[in-house]
Protein backbone atom coordinates (compact mmCIF):
# COMPACT_ATOMS: atom_id res chain seq x y z
CA UNK A 1 0.00 0.00 0.00
CA UNK A 2 1.60 3.26 -1.08
CA UNK A 3 2.44 5.97 1.43
CA UNK A 4 -0.06 8.42 -0.07
CA UNK A 5 -3.01 6.11 0.63
CA UNK A 6 -1.63 5.32 4.08
CA UNK A 7 -1.58 9.05 4.82
CA UNK A 8 -5.21 9.42 3.75
CA UNK A 9 -6.36 6.56 6.00
CA UNK A 10 -4.29 7.82 8.92
CA UNK A 11 -5.68 11.35 8.58
CA UNK A 12 -9.25 10.06 8.35
CA UNK A 13 -8.75 7.99 11.50
CA UNK A 14 -7.27 11.00 13.30
CA UNK A 15 -10.10 13.33 12.25
CA UNK A 16 -13.09 11.02 12.66
CA UNK A 17 -11.89 8.45 15.15
CA UNK A 18 -11.81 4.74 14.41
CA UNK A 19 -15.21 3.84 15.90
CA UNK A 20 -17.44 4.26 12.84
CA UNK A 21 -14.78 3.88 10.21
CA UNK A 22 -14.71 0.89 7.88
CA UNK A 23 -12.19 0.42 5.09
CA UNK A 24 -13.40 -1.12 1.83
CA UNK A 25 -10.67 -2.50 -0.36
CA UNK A 26 -10.96 -3.05 -4.11
CA UNK A 27 -7.73 -4.79 -5.21
CA UNK A 28 -8.59 -7.82 -7.34
CA UNK A 29 -5.37 -9.67 -6.55
CA UNK A 30 -5.85 -11.63 -3.27
CA UNK A 31 -2.30 -11.00 -2.06
CA UNK A 32 -2.42 -7.28 -2.80
CA UNK A 33 -5.80 -7.07 -1.07
CA UNK A 34 -4.40 -8.92 1.93
CA UNK A 35 -1.37 -6.66 2.31
CA UNK A 36 -3.59 -3.59 2.00
CA UNK A 37 -6.03 -4.94 4.58
CA UNK A 38 -3.28 -5.81 7.03
CA UNK A 39 -1.73 -2.38 6.63
CA UNK A 40 -4.89 -0.57 7.78
CA UNK A 41 -5.52 -3.02 10.60
CA UNK A 42 -2.16 -3.99 12.07
CA UNK A 43 0.21 -1.41 10.53
CA UNK A 44 2.52 -1.20 7.51
CA UNK A 45 4.31 -4.58 7.27
CA UNK A 46 7.20 -2.99 5.34
CA UNK A 47 7.67 -0.33 8.06
CA UNK A 48 8.09 2.29 5.34
CA UNK A 49 4.92 4.39 5.38
CA UNK A 50 2.94 6.54 7.85
CA UNK A 51 1.17 3.43 9.19
CA UNK A 52 4.45 1.75 10.22
CA UNK A 53 3.89 0.57 13.79
CA UNK A 54 0.37 2.07 13.81
CA UNK A 55 -2.26 -0.54 14.55
CA UNK A 56 -5.56 1.17 13.69
CA UNK A 57 -7.52 -2.10 13.94
CA UNK A 58 -10.07 -0.75 11.45
CA UNK A 59 -12.59 -3.30 10.24
CA UNK A 60 -11.83 -4.17 6.62
CA UNK A 61 -14.10 -5.50 3.92
CA UNK A 62 -13.51 -6.24 0.27
CA UNK A 63 -15.78 -4.70 -2.34
CA UNK A 64 -16.60 -8.23 -3.57
CA UNK A 65 -17.87 -9.47 -0.18
CA UNK A 66 -21.64 -9.94 0.15
CA UNK A 67 -21.87 -7.48 3.10
CA UNK A 68 -20.64 -4.67 0.85
CA UNK A 69 -22.58 -5.75 -2.20
CA UNK A 70 -25.85 -5.66 -0.22
CA UNK A 71 -25.17 -2.09 0.91
CA UNK A 72 -24.84 -0.73 -2.62
CA UNK A 73 -27.69 -0.17 -5.12
CA UNK A 74 -27.54 -3.09 -7.59
CA UNK A 75 -27.24 -0.96 -10.73
CA UNK A 76 -24.36 1.04 -9.25
CA UNK A 77 -22.65 -2.14 -8.09
CA UNK A 78 -23.03 -3.83 -11.48
CA UNK A 79 -21.54 -0.83 -13.23
CA UNK A 80 -18.63 -0.26 -10.85
CA UNK A 81 -17.77 -3.75 -9.60
CA UNK A 82 -19.54 -6.21 -11.91
CA UNK A 83 -16.49 -6.64 -14.12
CA UNK A 84 -14.16 -7.24 -11.18
CA UNK A 85 -16.58 -9.88 -9.87
CA UNK A 86 -15.76 -11.86 -12.99
CA UNK A 87 -12.04 -11.21 -12.78
CA UNK A 88 -11.30 -11.83 -9.10
CA UNK A 89 -11.48 -14.95 -6.97
CA UNK A 90 -14.15 -13.62 -4.60
CA UNK A 91 -14.20 -16.80 -2.52
CA UNK A 92 -10.48 -16.72 -1.75
CA UNK A 93 -10.68 -12.99 -1.02
CA UNK A 94 -13.67 -13.48 1.30
CA UNK A 95 -11.77 -16.12 3.26
CA UNK A 96 -8.74 -13.85 3.70
CA UNK A 97 -10.88 -10.93 4.89
CA UNK A 98 -12.90 -13.01 7.35
CA UNK A 99 -9.64 -14.23 8.89
CA UNK A 100 -8.31 -10.69 9.24
CA UNK A 101 -11.54 -9.48 10.90
CA UNK A 102 -11.38 -12.48 13.27
CA UNK A 103 -7.85 -11.48 14.22
CA UNK A 104 -9.04 -7.95 15.07
CA UNK A 105 -11.85 -9.24 17.26
CA UNK A 106 -9.87 -12.09 18.87
CA UNK A 107 -6.26 -10.92 19.00
CA UNK B 1 -2.67 -4.02 -48.48
CA UNK B 2 1.08 -3.57 -48.11
CA UNK B 3 1.71 -3.65 -44.38
CA UNK B 4 4.83 -3.03 -42.32
CA UNK B 5 6.43 -6.12 -40.82
CA UNK B 6 8.31 -7.02 -37.67
CA UNK B 7 11.55 -8.03 -39.36
CA UNK B 8 13.65 -8.82 -36.29
CA UNK B 9 13.67 -8.50 -32.50
CA UNK B 10 16.43 -8.53 -29.91
CA UNK B 11 16.42 -8.74 -26.13
CA UNK B 12 19.30 -8.32 -23.73
CA UNK B 13 19.85 -8.25 -19.98
CA UNK B 14 22.81 -6.67 -18.25
CA UNK B 15 23.55 -8.21 -14.86
CA UNK B 16 24.71 -5.38 -12.57
CA UNK B 17 24.56 -6.41 -8.90
CA UNK B 18 27.12 -3.70 -8.03
CA UNK B 19 24.62 -1.06 -9.16
CA UNK B 20 21.63 -2.30 -7.14
CA UNK B 21 22.63 0.16 -4.39
CA UNK B 22 22.02 2.97 -6.93
CA UNK B 23 18.43 1.99 -7.66
CA UNK B 24 16.00 4.63 -6.38
CA UNK B 25 14.53 2.55 -3.56
CA UNK B 26 17.85 1.11 -2.30
CA UNK B 27 19.45 4.59 -2.46
CA UNK B 28 16.74 6.06 -0.24
CA UNK B 29 16.82 3.17 2.23
CA UNK B 30 20.63 3.23 2.41
CA UNK B 31 20.56 6.98 3.08
CA UNK B 32 18.23 6.33 6.01
CA UNK B 33 20.20 3.47 7.55
CA UNK B 34 23.34 2.44 5.67
CA UNK B 35 24.72 0.28 8.48
CA UNK B 36 21.91 -2.25 8.36
CA UNK B 37 20.51 -1.92 4.81
CA UNK B 38 23.72 -2.17 2.79
CA UNK B 39 24.95 -5.46 4.31
CA UNK B 40 21.52 -7.08 3.86
CA UNK B 41 21.47 -5.99 0.21
CA UNK B 42 24.96 -7.32 -0.38
CA UNK B 43 24.25 -10.72 1.13
CA UNK B 44 21.16 -11.12 -1.09
CA UNK B 45 22.77 -10.34 -4.46
CA UNK B 46 22.97 -13.06 -7.10
CA UNK B 47 26.04 -14.35 -8.90
CA UNK B 48 26.16 -14.04 -12.69
CA UNK B 49 25.66 -17.81 -13.00
CA UNK B 50 22.50 -17.60 -10.87
CA UNK B 51 21.15 -14.82 -13.10
CA UNK B 52 21.91 -16.83 -16.25
CA UNK B 53 20.30 -20.02 -14.91
CA UNK B 54 17.16 -18.20 -13.75
CA UNK B 55 14.32 -19.52 -15.98
CA UNK B 56 12.53 -16.18 -16.70
CA UNK B 57 15.83 -14.68 -17.92
CA UNK B 58 16.28 -17.60 -20.32
CA UNK B 59 12.79 -16.91 -21.68
CA UNK B 60 13.64 -13.23 -22.11
CA UNK B 61 16.70 -13.92 -24.28
CA UNK B 62 14.85 -16.58 -26.27
CA UNK B 63 16.24 -19.92 -25.11
CA UNK B 64 12.87 -21.01 -23.69
CA UNK B 65 9.33 -20.20 -24.80
CA UNK B 66 7.19 -18.39 -22.18
CA UNK B 67 4.78 -21.32 -21.83
CA UNK B 68 7.63 -23.53 -20.63
CA UNK B 69 7.57 -21.58 -17.36
CA UNK B 70 4.24 -23.28 -16.60
CA UNK B 71 6.17 -26.55 -16.33
CA UNK B 72 8.88 -25.24 -14.01
CA UNK B 73 8.11 -25.32 -10.32
CA UNK B 74 8.09 -22.01 -8.44
CA UNK B 75 9.90 -20.27 -6.94
CA UNK B 76 11.93 -20.25 -10.14
CA UNK B 77 14.99 -18.91 -8.34
CA UNK B 78 15.18 -22.25 -6.54
CA UNK B 79 14.86 -24.18 -9.80
CA UNK B 80 17.77 -23.04 -11.94
CA UNK B 81 18.17 -24.37 -15.46
CA UNK B 82 21.18 -26.61 -15.88
CA UNK B 83 23.50 -25.89 -18.82
CA UNK B 84 21.88 -22.50 -19.42
CA UNK B 85 23.78 -20.23 -21.81
CA UNK B 86 24.39 -16.51 -21.42
CA UNK B 87 23.70 -16.21 -25.15
CA UNK B 88 20.22 -16.72 -26.55
CA UNK B 89 18.36 -16.67 -29.81
CA UNK B 90 17.43 -12.99 -29.30
CA UNK B 91 20.41 -11.62 -27.41
CA UNK B 92 22.35 -12.25 -24.25
CA UNK B 93 22.83 -11.73 -20.55
CA UNK B 94 25.95 -9.61 -20.09
CA UNK B 95 28.08 -9.86 -16.91
CA UNK B 96 29.03 -6.79 -14.92
CA UNK B 97 32.72 -6.69 -15.92
CA UNK B 98 31.68 -6.36 -19.57
CA UNK B 99 29.00 -3.81 -18.72
CA UNK B 100 31.59 -1.62 -16.98
CA UNK B 101 33.75 -1.66 -20.11
CA UNK B 102 30.72 -0.90 -22.26
CA UNK B 103 29.84 2.07 -20.02
CA UNK B 104 33.32 3.50 -20.61
CA UNK B 105 32.90 2.98 -24.36
CA UNK B 106 29.58 4.85 -24.12
CA UNK B 107 31.17 7.74 -22.21
CA UNK B 108 32.03 10.69 -24.47
CA UNK B 109 32.62 13.24 -21.68
CA UNK B 110 35.16 11.51 -19.40
CA UNK B 111 32.38 11.03 -16.87
CA UNK B 112 33.82 7.68 -15.78
CA UNK B 113 37.25 7.06 -14.34
CA UNK B 114 38.31 3.44 -14.22
CA UNK B 115 40.80 2.35 -11.61
CA UNK B 116 44.27 1.56 -13.00
CA UNK B 117 44.49 -2.01 -11.71
CA UNK B 118 41.03 -2.89 -13.06
CA UNK B 119 41.40 -1.51 -16.58
CA UNK B 120 43.11 -4.55 -18.09
CA UNK B 121 40.53 -6.97 -16.63
CA UNK B 122 37.61 -4.86 -17.93
CA UNK B 123 39.20 -4.37 -21.34
CA UNK B 124 40.02 -8.04 -21.88
CA UNK B 125 36.50 -9.01 -20.81
CA UNK B 126 35.05 -6.92 -23.62
CA UNK B 127 37.80 -7.95 -26.05
CA UNK B 128 36.52 -11.53 -25.80
CA UNK B 129 32.95 -10.49 -26.70
CA UNK B 130 31.89 -11.37 -30.26
CA UNK B 131 30.11 -8.04 -30.81
CA UNK B 132 32.68 -5.77 -29.17
CA UNK B 133 36.06 -7.32 -29.90
CA UNK B 134 36.50 -5.06 -32.92
CA UNK B 135 35.34 -1.89 -31.16
CA UNK B 136 37.73 0.92 -30.26
CA UNK B 137 38.69 -0.63 -26.93
CA UNK B 138 41.54 1.82 -26.44
CA UNK B 139 38.91 4.14 -25.04
CA UNK B 140 38.98 1.94 -21.93
CA UNK B 141 42.74 2.52 -21.41
CA UNK B 142 44.19 5.20 -19.20
CA UNK B 143 43.19 4.10 -15.71
CA UNK B 144 43.42 6.40 -12.70
CA UNK B 145 45.04 5.80 -9.28
CA UNK B 146 42.68 4.66 -6.57
CA UNK B 147 43.83 7.59 -4.40
CA UNK B 148 42.77 10.06 -7.06
CA UNK B 149 39.41 8.32 -7.43
CA UNK B 150 38.88 8.33 -3.65
CA UNK B 151 39.61 12.05 -3.54
CA UNK B 152 36.90 12.72 -6.14
CA UNK B 153 34.43 10.53 -4.26
CA UNK B 154 35.13 12.27 -0.97
CA UNK B 155 35.23 15.86 -2.19
CA UNK B 156 33.38 16.19 -5.46
CA UNK B 157 30.32 13.96 -5.15
CA UNK B 158 31.60 11.34 -7.60
CA UNK B 159 29.98 7.95 -7.07
CA UNK B 160 32.07 4.80 -6.65
CA UNK B 161 31.59 2.00 -9.17
CA UNK B 162 31.69 -1.44 -7.54
CA UNK B 163 32.42 -4.87 -8.93
CA UNK B 164 32.42 -7.86 -6.55
CA UNK B 165 32.41 -5.38 -3.66
CA UNK B 166 35.58 -3.62 -4.81
CA UNK B 167 35.85 -0.04 -6.13
CA UNK B 168 36.83 -0.27 -9.80
CA UNK B 169 36.19 3.33 -10.76
CA UNK B 170 33.89 6.28 -10.23
CA UNK B 171 31.27 8.35 -12.01
CA UNK B 172 31.53 12.15 -11.96
CA UNK B 173 28.94 14.86 -12.05
CA UNK B 174 29.27 17.34 -14.93
CA UNK B 175 28.10 20.54 -13.28
CA UNK B 176 28.34 21.66 -9.69
CA UNK B 177 24.85 23.12 -9.40
CA UNK B 178 22.80 21.33 -12.04
CA UNK B 179 20.64 18.60 -10.47
CA UNK B 180 20.18 17.02 -13.91
CA UNK B 181 23.91 16.51 -14.39
CA UNK B 182 24.54 14.91 -10.99
CA UNK B 183 26.62 11.72 -11.04
CA UNK B 184 23.58 9.57 -10.22
CA UNK B 185 21.48 11.02 -13.07
CA UNK B 186 24.32 10.74 -15.57
CA UNK B 187 24.91 7.16 -14.43
CA UNK B 188 21.24 6.33 -15.07
CA UNK B 189 21.42 7.82 -18.54
CA UNK B 190 24.70 6.18 -19.43
CA UNK B 191 23.39 2.77 -18.28
CA UNK B 192 20.40 3.25 -20.57
CA UNK B 193 22.61 4.26 -23.46
CA UNK B 194 24.87 1.23 -22.95
CA UNK B 195 22.06 -1.33 -22.58
CA UNK B 196 20.14 0.13 -25.53
CA UNK B 197 23.31 -0.03 -27.60
CA UNK B 198 23.83 -3.68 -26.73
CA UNK B 199 20.24 -4.46 -27.79
CA UNK B 200 20.67 -2.59 -31.09
CA UNK B 201 23.96 -4.40 -31.83
CA UNK B 202 22.21 -7.74 -31.39
CA UNK B 203 19.32 -6.58 -33.58
CA UNK B 204 21.63 -5.67 -36.46
CA UNK B 205 23.37 -9.05 -36.19
CA UNK B 206 20.12 -10.99 -35.98
CA UNK B 207 18.54 -9.12 -38.90
CA UNK B 208 21.80 -9.55 -40.82
CA UNK B 209 21.79 -6.00 -42.16
CA UNK B 210 24.44 -3.31 -42.32
CA UNK B 211 24.18 -0.60 -39.65
CA UNK B 212 24.19 1.99 -42.44
CA UNK B 213 20.87 0.68 -43.78
CA UNK B 214 18.90 1.94 -40.76
CA UNK B 215 17.43 5.34 -41.59
CA UNK B 216 15.51 6.12 -38.39
CA UNK B 217 16.02 5.25 -34.73
CA UNK B 218 13.23 5.66 -32.19
CA UNK B 219 14.36 5.29 -28.59
CA UNK B 220 11.62 4.48 -26.08
CA UNK B 221 13.75 4.41 -22.90
CA UNK B 222 12.29 6.28 -19.94
CA UNK B 223 15.31 8.22 -18.72
CA UNK B 224 15.15 12.02 -18.56
CA UNK B 225 18.15 13.19 -20.58
CA UNK B 226 18.88 16.89 -20.55
CA UNK B 227 20.26 19.69 -18.42
CA UNK B 228 18.68 22.27 -16.09
CA UNK B 229 16.92 24.05 -18.93
CA UNK B 230 15.39 20.96 -20.56
CA UNK B 231 15.08 18.13 -18.05
CA UNK B 232 13.91 15.07 -19.98
CA UNK B 233 13.70 17.06 -23.21
CA UNK B 234 16.76 15.42 -24.71
CA UNK B 235 17.18 11.95 -26.05
CA UNK B 236 19.37 8.92 -26.58
CA UNK B 237 18.32 7.61 -30.01
CA UNK B 238 21.23 9.09 -31.94
CA UNK B 239 23.67 8.44 -29.10
CA UNK B 240 22.78 4.74 -29.29
CA UNK B 241 22.84 4.70 -33.10
CA UNK B 242 26.25 6.38 -33.14
CA UNK B 243 27.72 3.56 -31.05
CA UNK B 244 26.37 0.99 -33.49
CA UNK B 245 27.62 2.69 -36.65
CA UNK B 246 24.16 3.72 -37.91
CA UNK B 247 25.72 6.57 -39.84
CA UNK B 248 22.75 7.05 -42.21
CA UNK B 249 20.14 7.29 -39.47
CA UNK B 250 18.60 10.16 -37.61
CA UNK B 251 16.47 9.60 -34.56
CA UNK B 252 14.55 10.87 -31.57
CA UNK B 253 12.98 9.61 -28.36
CA UNK B 254 9.34 8.71 -27.78
CA UNK B 255 8.38 8.54 -24.14
CA UNK B 256 5.10 7.52 -22.59
CA UNK B 257 5.86 5.77 -19.31
CA UNK B 258 5.21 2.03 -19.68
CA UNK B 259 3.51 2.45 -23.08
CA UNK B 260 6.54 4.17 -24.60
CA UNK B 261 7.68 1.09 -26.48
CA UNK B 262 4.25 0.67 -28.12
CA UNK B 263 3.97 4.34 -29.10
CA UNK B 264 7.44 4.08 -30.67
CA UNK B 265 6.42 0.93 -32.56
CA UNK B 266 3.14 2.41 -33.80
CA UNK B 267 5.01 5.49 -35.03
CA UNK B 268 7.49 3.21 -36.76
CA UNK B 269 4.67 1.26 -38.46
CA UNK B 270 3.16 4.49 -39.77
CA UNK B 271 6.42 5.99 -40.94
CA UNK B 272 7.36 2.83 -42.84
CA UNK B 273 3.88 2.57 -44.35
CA UNK B 274 4.03 6.20 -45.48
CA UNK B 275 7.40 5.58 -47.11
CA UNK B 276 9.11 8.43 -45.25
CA UNK B 277 11.57 5.95 -43.73
CA UNK B 278 12.42 2.45 -44.94
CA UNK B 279 14.15 0.66 -42.07
CA UNK B 280 13.36 1.82 -38.57
CA UNK B 281 14.96 0.50 -35.40
CA UNK B 282 12.90 0.94 -32.24
CA UNK B 283 15.24 0.62 -29.27
CA UNK B 284 14.95 0.82 -25.51
CA UNK B 285 17.67 0.66 -22.87
CA UNK B 286 17.16 -0.31 -19.25
CA UNK B 287 16.26 1.69 -16.18
CA UNK B 288 18.80 1.84 -13.36
CA UNK B 289 16.36 3.66 -11.06
CA UNK B 290 14.26 0.49 -10.92
CA UNK B 291 17.07 -1.77 -9.70
CA UNK B 292 16.10 -3.26 -6.36
CA UNK B 293 12.70 -1.52 -6.52
CA UNK B 294 11.05 -4.38 -4.57
CA UNK B 295 14.14 -5.41 -2.62
CA UNK B 296 12.46 -5.01 0.76
CA UNK B 297 9.87 -7.63 -0.14
CA UNK B 298 12.64 -9.94 -1.32
CA UNK B 299 14.66 -9.47 1.89
CA UNK B 300 11.56 -10.07 4.00
CA UNK B 301 11.13 -13.42 2.23
CA UNK B 302 14.89 -14.10 2.43
CA UNK B 303 15.08 -14.55 -1.33
CA UNK B 304 17.68 -13.14 -3.72
CA UNK B 305 17.18 -9.58 -4.97
CA UNK B 306 15.86 -10.39 -8.44
CA UNK B 307 15.92 -6.81 -9.71
CA UNK B 308 19.65 -6.89 -10.40
CA UNK B 309 19.33 -6.62 -14.18
CA UNK B 310 18.64 -3.93 -16.73
CA UNK B 311 16.65 -4.96 -19.78
CA UNK B 312 17.20 -3.83 -23.34
CA UNK B 313 14.97 -4.28 -26.40
CA UNK B 314 15.25 -3.52 -30.10
CA UNK B 315 12.94 -4.13 -33.06
CA UNK B 316 13.43 -3.70 -36.79
CA UNK B 317 10.37 -2.47 -38.69
CA UNK B 318 10.45 -2.58 -42.49
CA UNK B 319 8.16 -2.74 -45.49
CA UNK B 320 6.53 -6.08 -46.36
CA UNK B 321 9.13 -8.73 -47.15
CA UNK B 322 6.59 -11.44 -47.94
CA UNK B 323 7.57 -13.62 -44.97
CA UNK B 324 7.77 -11.76 -41.64
CA UNK B 325 4.51 -11.32 -39.69
CA UNK B 326 2.62 -8.20 -40.72
CA UNK B 327 1.17 -5.50 -38.50
CA UNK B 328 -2.58 -5.03 -39.01
CA UNK B 329 -2.83 -1.27 -39.35
CA UNK B 330 -6.54 -1.43 -38.56
CA UNK B 331 -5.73 -3.11 -35.24
CA UNK B 332 -4.39 -0.15 -33.28
CA UNK B 333 -6.26 0.14 -29.99
CA UNK B 334 -6.00 3.29 -27.93
CA UNK B 335 -7.19 4.59 -24.60
CA UNK B 336 -8.88 7.91 -25.34
CA UNK B 337 -8.86 10.81 -22.88
CA UNK B 338 -12.61 10.39 -22.59
CA UNK B 339 -12.51 6.59 -22.31
CA UNK B 340 -12.76 6.49 -18.53
CA UNK B 341 -10.28 4.89 -16.22
CA UNK B 342 -12.15 1.86 -14.84
CA UNK B 343 -10.38 -1.42 -15.54
CA UNK B 344 -13.23 -2.49 -17.76
CA UNK B 345 -13.28 0.61 -19.93
CA UNK B 346 -9.50 0.54 -20.37
CA UNK B 347 -9.61 -3.08 -21.53
CA UNK B 348 -12.61 -2.44 -23.78
CA UNK B 349 -10.75 0.40 -25.48
CA UNK B 350 -7.58 -1.59 -25.95
CA UNK B 351 -8.96 -5.03 -26.80
CA UNK B 352 -12.63 -4.96 -27.83
CA UNK B 353 -12.74 -1.81 -29.95
CA UNK B 354 -9.95 -2.89 -32.30
CA UNK B 355 -11.29 -6.45 -32.50
CA UNK B 356 -14.77 -5.15 -33.38
CA UNK B 357 -13.25 -2.95 -36.07
CA UNK B 358 -11.52 -5.98 -37.59
CA UNK B 359 -14.62 -8.15 -37.24
CA UNK B 360 -12.84 -10.51 -34.85
CA UNK B 361 -13.81 -12.18 -31.60
CA UNK B 362 -11.65 -12.26 -28.47
CA UNK B 363 -11.09 -15.97 -29.03
CA UNK B 364 -9.90 -15.35 -32.58
CA UNK B 365 -6.63 -14.08 -31.13
CA UNK B 366 -4.25 -16.98 -30.45
CA UNK B 367 -2.00 -15.25 -27.93
CA UNK B 368 -2.28 -12.04 -25.94
CA UNK B 369 0.79 -10.26 -24.61
CA UNK B 370 0.05 -7.89 -21.72
CA UNK B 371 2.29 -6.24 -19.12
CA UNK B 372 4.69 -9.15 -18.64
CA UNK B 373 6.32 -8.35 -15.29
CA UNK B 374 7.84 -11.41 -13.66
CA UNK B 375 5.42 -12.25 -10.79
CA UNK B 376 8.26 -13.64 -8.71
CA UNK B 377 9.54 -10.06 -8.41
CA UNK B 378 6.22 -8.39 -7.64
CA UNK B 379 4.18 -10.88 -5.60
CA UNK B 380 6.58 -11.07 -2.59
CA UNK B 381 6.43 -7.27 -2.41
CA UNK B 382 2.63 -7.20 -2.30
CA UNK B 383 2.24 -5.83 -5.82
CA UNK B 384 0.40 -8.85 -7.17
CA UNK B 385 0.69 -10.89 -10.35
CA UNK B 386 0.32 -8.19 -13.00
CA UNK B 387 0.04 -10.35 -16.16
CA UNK B 388 -2.39 -12.75 -14.51
CA UNK B 389 -4.69 -9.88 -13.45
CA UNK B 390 -4.66 -8.50 -17.01
CA UNK B 391 -5.31 -11.91 -18.58
CA UNK B 392 -8.24 -12.52 -16.25
CA UNK B 393 -9.69 -9.18 -17.36
CA UNK B 394 -9.49 -10.15 -21.03
CA UNK B 395 -11.04 -13.50 -20.10
CA UNK B 396 -13.82 -11.66 -18.24
CA UNK B 397 -14.52 -9.60 -21.38
CA UNK B 398 -14.86 -12.88 -23.29
CA UNK B 399 -17.40 -14.05 -20.67
CA UNK B 400 -19.38 -10.80 -20.97
CA UNK B 401 -19.36 -11.30 -24.75
CA UNK B 402 -20.59 -14.87 -24.21
CA UNK B 403 -17.59 -16.27 -26.10
CA UNK B 404 -16.58 -18.48 -23.18
CA UNK B 405 -18.18 -19.61 -19.90
CA UNK B 406 -17.08 -18.09 -16.62
CA UNK B 407 -15.63 -21.44 -15.56
CA UNK B 408 -13.40 -21.33 -18.62
CA UNK B 409 -11.49 -18.18 -17.61
CA UNK B 410 -8.58 -20.16 -16.13
CA UNK B 411 -8.22 -22.19 -19.31
CA UNK B 412 -8.44 -19.02 -21.41
CA UNK B 413 -5.59 -17.53 -19.35
CA UNK B 414 -3.47 -20.67 -19.69
CA UNK B 415 -3.97 -21.05 -23.43
CA UNK B 416 -4.00 -17.45 -24.63
CA UNK B 417 -1.82 -15.87 -21.97
CA UNK B 418 1.57 -16.69 -20.49
CA UNK B 419 3.45 -16.29 -17.21
CA UNK B 420 5.31 -13.00 -16.78
CA UNK B 421 9.04 -13.26 -17.43
CA UNK B 422 10.27 -9.72 -17.88
CA UNK B 423 12.32 -7.55 -15.52
CA UNK B 424 10.21 -4.80 -13.94
CA UNK B 425 11.66 -2.02 -16.05
CA UNK B 426 8.70 0.15 -17.08
CA UNK B 427 8.69 0.25 -20.87
CA UNK B 428 10.48 -3.13 -21.10
CA UNK B 429 7.73 -5.48 -19.77
CA UNK B 430 5.11 -3.63 -21.84
CA UNK B 431 3.87 -6.66 -23.86
CA UNK B 432 6.81 -6.44 -26.31
CA UNK B 433 8.99 -9.08 -24.61
CA UNK B 434 6.70 -11.55 -26.40
CA UNK B 435 7.14 -9.97 -29.85
CA UNK B 436 10.18 -12.09 -30.76
CA UNK B 437 8.53 -15.29 -29.53
CA UNK B 438 5.33 -14.39 -31.40
CA UNK B 439 7.16 -13.74 -34.68
CA UNK B 440 8.84 -17.14 -34.43
CA UNK B 441 5.67 -18.99 -33.38
CA UNK B 442 3.79 -17.45 -36.34
CA UNK B 443 6.60 -18.41 -38.72
CA UNK B 444 6.57 -21.95 -37.33
CA UNK B 445 2.81 -22.10 -37.89
CA UNK B 446 2.01 -22.63 -34.19
CA UNK B 447 -0.14 -19.52 -33.97
CA UNK B 448 -1.70 -17.27 -36.59
CA UNK B 449 -1.69 -14.01 -34.71
CA UNK B 450 -0.93 -12.23 -31.43
CA UNK B 451 -2.20 -9.06 -29.79
CA UNK B 452 0.04 -6.73 -27.77
CA UNK B 453 -1.59 -4.68 -25.04
CA UNK B 454 0.33 -2.22 -22.86
CA UNK B 455 -0.94 0.11 -20.17
CA UNK B 456 0.66 3.13 -18.60
CA UNK B 457 0.29 5.24 -15.49
CA UNK B 458 0.26 8.88 -16.56
CA UNK B 459 -0.54 9.93 -12.98
CA UNK B 460 3.00 9.06 -11.83
CA UNK B 461 4.15 12.49 -13.05
CA UNK B 462 1.43 14.20 -10.95
CA UNK B 463 0.11 16.19 -13.92
CA UNK B 464 -3.08 14.24 -14.60
CA UNK B 465 -5.04 11.38 -13.06
CA UNK B 466 -5.47 9.78 -16.48
CA UNK B 467 -4.43 6.26 -17.44
CA UNK B 468 -2.97 5.31 -20.78
CA UNK B 469 -2.68 2.33 -23.08
CA UNK B 470 -2.09 1.18 -26.63
CA UNK B 471 -2.44 -2.12 -28.51
CA UNK B 472 -1.80 -3.73 -31.88
CA UNK B 473 -2.09 -7.09 -33.58
CA UNK B 474 0.36 -8.95 -35.79
CA UNK B 475 -0.52 -11.88 -38.00
CA UNK B 476 0.94 -14.37 -40.42
CA UNK B 477 2.24 -12.78 -43.61
CA UNK B 478 -0.08 -13.74 -46.49
CA UNK B 479 3.05 -14.43 -48.50
CA UNK B 480 4.43 -16.92 -45.95
CA UNK B 481 4.74 -20.42 -47.34
CA UNK B 482 3.50 -23.14 -44.98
Amino acid sequence: MDTEKQTIIKNLANEMGTEDLVVVIGAADPEVAQVTAETVTFGDPSFAGPLAGVSLRLPVYHILEPEVKEAIPPEVYAKQAGFMELVADAEEIGKIFREIRDKIENP
Amino acid sequence: MQAPVIKACSYILTHVPGFVRYGSKPTREINDDAASVLPSIETHLRSFEDAVEYPPNQVFIGNLTPDRLNDIEQPWHRHPLQDASRYGKYGEIMPEEEVLGLLKLADDFDLIWLEKESVQMLKSALAAHPLWKDADLEKIDGGVDLAHISERIENQESLPLYHHGRVVGCMHRHHEQDENLRAQVLMENLMTKASGTLALRHLLKKADIQAGEIDLLLNCSEEAVGDRYNRGGGGLAKAIGEMCGCTSATGCDIKAFCVGSLYALVNAFALVKSGIFKKIAVVGGGSMAKLGMKFKGHLAKDMPILEDLLGGIAFLITDDDGKSPIVRLDSIGKHDIGSGSSQQSIMESLVLKPLDRMGMKIIDVDKYAVELQNPEVTVPAGSGNVPLANYRMIGALAVLRKEIQRAEIDRFVLERGMPGFSPTQGHIPAAVPFLGHAVDAIKRGEINNAMFVARGSLFLGRMTQLSDGLSFLIEKNPGQKD
